[in-house]
């Protein structure tokens, strides 16, 4: 039985700086089948891939523990090297090719087909000749058995995305010894007809004795081709099943399924009847990543909507479209008056304030004091922390008393821990940095606080710090807030709803308290199909 | 003592330290080969008052995200441009020099402008951009001051009658006005106290403005041009703000240099001013995206005592060539070249 399986993995752990995020995962691989390895973003599937592509970030990271058995032998995979002379290929999520070269040269590079030459006879066999015509009659080959009809001469800028995927793929069928190809996310970018195509390439390979390790989160595909399938869950393998016992809503409940602690209030009734203080009529944003497309939404007055989904489905771009960070389309109404789109300035006027996912690049004045960062943009935009030159009101200077003693008042109540508010901002933890930047939002006194990722990147202890916050803000302000998070846990435990989004659109609005099967269905974008499954 | 060195070298920087030590060894030199101590003291003032507003006008294109203002040649041109027409209008003394200085202003306001708008068409390129526009633009005035109409015989080449000449003399109009005001002796010397009362004031505007909204909103904008934007600050036009001013007080330095000289140096006289003051801005401890008062004020007495001092103490140790000159440059591009070094690598 043992040589059945191209590849197996017991045990693997990974730790990043003390923190686990790869517990004791076991994989199985069998030669010529489909191995589907499903996940929320941050559930170790890279992870995972690093370790075995012998990635230099898992190796300058202290490495991993646990053991690689390819083919039945113990494998020392320290470099991406070694991976390839095992016979391990990957297809990239985003294209790893030249735009410049043709897909010959693209396919062949780096392992070119060379002839002698008069010079290199003498000089030395890196100064050959290639053998263009050997060169392209590999690549006609490899694009053949992938059915691809295309002049193999062309440069691969200006080829649709559809066929770089199968270039990408190419290459790799390309190499002769390859026993076990990595999918990472390959139908993400692709066309519905595209992606069938995909599939059905897949399935070919594997018919032809090719092991395939397919990730992704789309699991309708996965219970398409998949033979069997491995659910991950924060860096926990916390399943493996066949596809014949495979369902949507079992894969999705698993794949979400964590326990909710509602620690911080009871989730309150949202009433259909709450006054409406944004509504949102088909936005779009174009973010590179996270496009919006035609959303509508309603946000009533005090509550805290959590927007949730995967990565790159769209979430983060609404409240950067809203906010005026990436261009946007369409409507949106802050009670009755239409709000400007794409201004800054004027979102800001209307009561607006964002807490940008981007903390460092965005959200703040790395090398400006904390007391700065905190007023600066109440004083450009409300003219609050600004006094005349000696009483002449032409001249306005910043006020540094005023803005002293509001600074003061910040780091106390949010608890900002520094040495002093003329601190630089860069100096500060995460956690601290995103109180600093909540502190700026509060000076504009805002109506609805937008908040994206507000955990992103800072220790637990102060994650709960964050969010504790942000309720009291809620509670005791009155404030709405809108919060964009990718971690489901963190919105199911302080929001009244929760919209998500999948693939730029608005999949629908659930309770916290509703099941983990219709969030995992939601997120994977199969909620509306629920009822045929 | 590793660790002070270290310390040292943190808080202030390797050129301003390095320059520093250079400084007192040069000034133990000069008292072993008995120079004149106080001519030298005089010297220095000189030439701190003579270069400070040039060194001054780096602030505002520093802190816009504009980088070092490599193509100030273009301010510094339209300084002695508006300075010929005050000689062409025939005036004299303080009246000439101020009339130059207004003069000046719509000047390198409107190339400050439409230079602005070229960087933010450029952005993360100014410096390069800037030096070859400086380059470009000094070349292409060679032309100009051959065409300009100015007919007072003063300026004109003697022979032919047609063009200005390559240096004009001050002498009878305003070279020394400023140094001459309220100048008093120390140890038989005479104090520039109105040049350096000059570059005082000057620093002091600045300083005020750094703290108006505008000025605040500059230096965000120069600090992190995406913040900035996310919270209304209209970025491109905070750069052409602090391109402006840049432009407008680097006209207003090299007619404060030229008055203190007693010449204006036309054709390729401002080809490498800015590299002068460039350097001297980073020796005060100024990197490519930040700088304070305090390191226009440090940068230009560490650099212009550093060159002041140089000449008569090396001289006199390789009394043959021009070992002085040499270190001038050295000093000069290699202050330049470190600090490009360090651009973009904060993070």
């Amino acid at each position: 039985m043992e040589e059945n399986y191209v590849l197996k993995l017991k045990n693997v752990s990974k730790e990043y700086f003390g923190n686990k995020v790869l517990k004791e995962v076991n994989l199985n691989v069998k030669a010529g089948e489909i191995h589907a390895l499903v996940g929320e973003n941050g559930a170790g599937k890279s992870t995972l891939m690093n370790i075995l592509f012998g990635m230099p970030v898992i190796h300058n990271t202290g490495g991993y523990t646990g053991e690689i058995i390819f083919e039945g032998k113990k494998a020392e995979i320290m470099t991406p090297n070694n991976a390839l002379a095992l016979g391990i290929g990957m297809v990239h999520q985003e294209f790893m090719l030249l735009p410049g070269f043709t897909i010959t040269e693209n396919i062949k590079l780096n392992r070119e087909i060379t002839k002698q030459n008069a010079i290199s006879r003498i000089l030395g066999d890196s100064l050959k000749s290639l053998d263009i015509e050997a060169m392209r009659k590999d690549s006609q080959a490899a694009l053949k058995k992938l059915g691809m009809n295309i002049d193999d001469w062309v440069p691969i800028a200006g080829l649709p995305v559809g066929y770089m995927q199968f270039v990408e793929i190419a290459r790799e069928i390309d190499k002769k010894n390859i026993k076990l190809l990595v999918f990472d996310e390959p139908t993400a970018v692709l066309a519905e007809s595209e992606a069938e195509k995909l599939l059905d390439t897949m399935r070919n390979l594997s018919a032809n004795g090719i092991a395939i390790l397919f990730i992704t989160h789309r699991l309708d595909e996965v219970l398409a081709v998949a033979d069997s399938i491995t659910i991950m869950r924060d860096g926990e393998q916390v399943s493996e099943m066949k596809r014949k016992d495979a369902t949507l809503a079992k894969i999705a409940q698993i794949m979400v399924g964590r326990k909710i602690e509602r620690v911080v209030h009871e989730a309150r009734k949202y009433e259909n009847n709450g006054e409406i203080v944004m509504s949102i009529r088909n936005l779009s944003v174009d973010m590179p990543g996270e496009i919006v497309k035609s959303i509508d939404m309603e946000i009533r007055k005090g509550e805290i909507l959590g927007i949730g989904g995967l990565a790159g489905q769209g979430k983060i771009g609404i409240a950067n479209g809203i906010m005026g960070l990436y261009k946007a389309y369409g409507e949106v109404y802050i009670g009755n008056t239409r709000l400007e789109l794409n201004n800054p300035r004027k979102a800001i006027e209307s009561g607006l304030a964002f807490v940008s996912e981007y903390r460092r690049g965005v959200g703040l004045l790395l090398d400006t004091s904390i007391e700065m960062n905190i007023v600066i943009s109440s004083m450009q935009i409300q003219n609050r922390f600004l006094k005349g030159l000696f009483g002449l009101k032409m001249i306005s200077l910043k006020d540094d008393r005023k803005i002293r003693e509001w600074a003061m008042k910040m780091i106390k109540d949010l608890d900002i821990r520094c040495t002093g508010p003329d601190q630089l901002a860069r100096r500060l933890s995460g956690g601290n940095q995103q109180k600093v930047c909540i502190a700026r939002a509060l000076t504009l006194e805002p109506e609805i606080l937008f908040v994206s990722e507000p955990t992103r990147g800072i220790d637990i202890g102060a994650k709960k710090l964050v969010l504790d916050l942000l309720v009291k803000l809620n509670k005791e302000l009155g404030m709405t807030i809108v919060m964009t998070s990718s971690e489901l846990g963190e919105l199911r435990s302080i929001s009244d709803r929760i919209a998500i989004v999948y693939d730029g659109k608005l999949e629908g609005i659930l309770a916290p308290t509703d099941s983990d099967v219709d969030f995992g269905l939601m997120m994977a974008g199969e909620y509306r199909s629920k009822e045929v499954v | 003592m590793r660790g002070f060195w270290k310390s040292i070298t943190d808080k202030y920087g390797y050129p301003k330290v390095f320059i520093t030590l250079f400084l007192l060894i040069l000034c133990i030199l000069a008292v072993v080969q008995k120079q004149n101590l106080p001519g030298l003291i005089k010297d220095s003032l000189v030439r701190v008052g003579m270069n400070g507003i040039l060194v001054l006008a780096m602030i505002p294109s520093i802190n816009s995200g504009t980088g070092l203002n490599f193509g100030l040649s273009l301010g510094i041109v339209c300084g002695i441009l508006a300075g010929c027409i005050s000689i062409e209008m025939n005036l004299f003394g303080l009246k000439a020099f101020f009339t130059a200085i207004l003069l000046s202003i719509p000047f390198s306001a409107a190339v400050g402008y439409a230079y602005g708008l070229l960087l933010n068409r450029v952005k993360g390129d100014e410096m390069t951009i800037g030096t070859y526009m400086g380059f470009s633009i000094v070349s292409l005035m060679c032309i100009g001051w051959l065409l300009l109409p100015f007919k007072s015989p003063e300026m004109i080449w003697a022979i032919g009658g047609r063009g200005l000449r390559t240096t004009i003399a001050l002498a009878d109009r305003f070279a020394k006005v400023t140094d001459k005001m309220m100048s008093f002796n120390i140890l038989g010397e005479p104090v520039p106290t109105g040049t350096l009362l000059l570059f005082g004031a000057g620093c002091v505007l600045m300083w005020i403005f750094l703290k108006t909204k505008t000025g605040v909103a500059m230096m965000a904008a120069g600090d992190n041009p995406r913040f900035a934007a996310a919270n209304g600050i209209n970025v491109n036009r905070q750069r052409i703000v602090g391109t402006m001013l840049s432009m407008i007080i680097g006209g207003i330095g090299i007619i404060v240099y030229a008055q203190s000289f007693g010449f204006f140096q036309l054709y390729t006289g401002p080809l490498m001013m800015p590299f002068m003051a460039i350097s001297a801005i980073l020796i005060g401890g100024a990197s490519a995206r930040k700088a304070s008062i305090s390191n226009v004020v440090s940068g230009t007495i560490l650099f212009f005592s550093l060159l002041a001092i140089s000449l008569p103490v090396i001289n006199k140790m390789m009394p043959e060539g021009n070992l002085s000159e040499v270190v001038r440059i050295i000093v000069t591009y290699g202050v330049i070249l470190y600090a490009l070094t360090k651009v973009g690598r904060d993070d």
